[in-house]
């Protein structure tokens, strides 16, 4: 199908792009690279009045590392995660993760920024972003605040932004032992289930409405026993192919996974 | 709020200037404004990979772009990749292979693959499978395009 009528805006500045949005309210949506936003108008599902593409902001695509953490800006893609040195040094887990997002066409535009603000329930960097315990800075007219990454994700689709908000970059910690597995049907397919996991953090996803941190079996000292704590952990939903059992042993086949590189990697 | 806005951008090589609706996406001013009719359209939300394009040398889904977000960009389709003789390697593989079968995928196909080729002149066949594997082919043709793949990186056949 295709798009609705819609206006369309390519501020310069981020305060260009904050008083478009707070003029228009409700009525218009921020267009970063546009892999989820523009699907979904092309089938319908959204009917903005306006488009802000902030692709034209300038330093919302850098990456910075300063030795103990590194930021990335909100339009970084896929790929230059996937491909960034300061990334797979520093913040492995994420430069893992963007292999497993989509198809290459896909990496090339899709953004950290829109991934995060869009909040899926099976995609890899909210999930990663809770693991490493990233904080993320949000800018308005009223200013900019930063928010933990475990406070950020609020239900499905659903985040801490409000009306007028943008996120701007997201901070990691450089550092730590990683591991990343995700299980889909094919390359590329939304996750059945998914672990982001660091140090002694295990965040699902696709395990629930946003990243699930199995805060009982990441205190585990041994591996049976902290399989057995994910039951407690976890609530998977059920999907059209796999069972709640089913997810919750796949799950664990995940657990063992990455338990096996985080101690041979110690 | 400006619903359609000027344009332009370069086209496989020549210069292009149109005044087009924000809503269009960038395959579809492709065909319909340009007639590159090459570039296919499937699914139209990015599942497929019959649009696949090249933007300022990375391959992109023509249909999760607007062409207003084209402005200033270098675009290259199938057409100015067949003309310029950059795809001729596979291109000659695909027919020997019969990789085209009802053939709606192959532009995307040769997008996807050259686009492989220029990052890594010798990838694996798990490589390849994994670089397509954005591209779908109905026909469900898919070894005899890894096959056509597989051997322009080892120059057989």
């Amino acid at each position: 199908m295709k798009a609705p009528l819609f206006a369309y805006a390519k501020p310069r500045t981020l305060a260009e792009a904050l008083e478009l949005l707070a003029t228009h309210g409700e009525g218009a949506r921020i267009l970063a690279g546009g892999q989820s936003l523009i699907p979904s108008l092309n089938l319908r599902l959204s009917a903005p009045e306006l488009l802000v593409d902030i692709t034209g902001i300038p330093g919302l695509n850098k990456v910075t590392s300063n030795g103990k953490s590194v930021t990335i800006g909100a339009l970084v893609t896929h790929s230059r995660i996937e491909k960034s040195p300061d990334i797979r040094k520093h913040v492995p887990l994420l430069a893992e993760a963007a292999k497993h997002i989509a198809h290459a066409a896909i990496r090339n535009r899709g953004t950290l920024g829109g991934s995060l603000a869009l909040a899926d329930p099976a995609a890899e960097y909210p999930a990663c972003a809770v693991a490493l315990d990233g904080v993320f800075t949000i800018s308005s007219l009223r200013g900019e605040r930063q928010v933990k990454a475990a406070d950020f994700f609020k239900g499905l689709f659903e985040t801490d932004l409000q009306a007028g908000e943008v996120l701007t970059a997201a901070e990691f910690p450089s550092g730590g032992r990683s591991a990343f597995h995700e299980l889909t049907r094919r390359h590329g397919d939304y996750a059945i289930i998914g672990l982001a996991a660091h140090e002694s953090r295990f965040v699902f996803f696709g395990a629930g409405a946003i990243p699930v941190f199995a805060k009982n079996a990441s205190k585990e000292k041994s591996l049976e026993k902290a399989k057995e704590a994910l039951k407690r952990d976890l609530d998977p939903p059920a999907d059209l192919y796999n069972s709640r059992a089913t997810k919750l042993h796949l799950a664990g086949v995940l657990l063992e996974r990455a338990w096996n590189t985080l101690s041979t990697s110690r | 709020m400006e619903h359609a806005l000027d344009i332009a951008l370069t086209v496989n090589g020549v210069e292009v200037s149109r005044r087009v609706q924000a809503r269009v996406h960038l395959v579809d001013f492709l065909r319909d404004e340009l007639g590159l009719t090459g570039s296919h359209i499937g699914c139209e939300h990015g599942v497929c990979g019959a649009c696949t394009v090249r933007v300022n040398g990375d391959i992109v889904r023509g249909c999760l772009m607007l062409a207003v977000q084209a402005n200033g960009c270098k675009v290259e389709t199938i057409e100015g990749l067949s003309d310029s003789g950059e795809l001729a390697a596979l291109q000659k593989r695909f027919h020997e292979k019969n990789a085209l079968q009802c053939g709606f995928c192959t532009p995307g196909m040769l997008m996807a693959a050259q686009d492989l080729l220029l990052q890594n002149q010798k990838p694996t066949r798990e490589q390849i499978r994994e670089h397509i594997s954005g591209n779908y082919c109905r026909c469900t043709g898919y070894q005899a395009i890894v096959d056509a793949i597989e051997e322009t990186v080892h120059g057989k056949g």
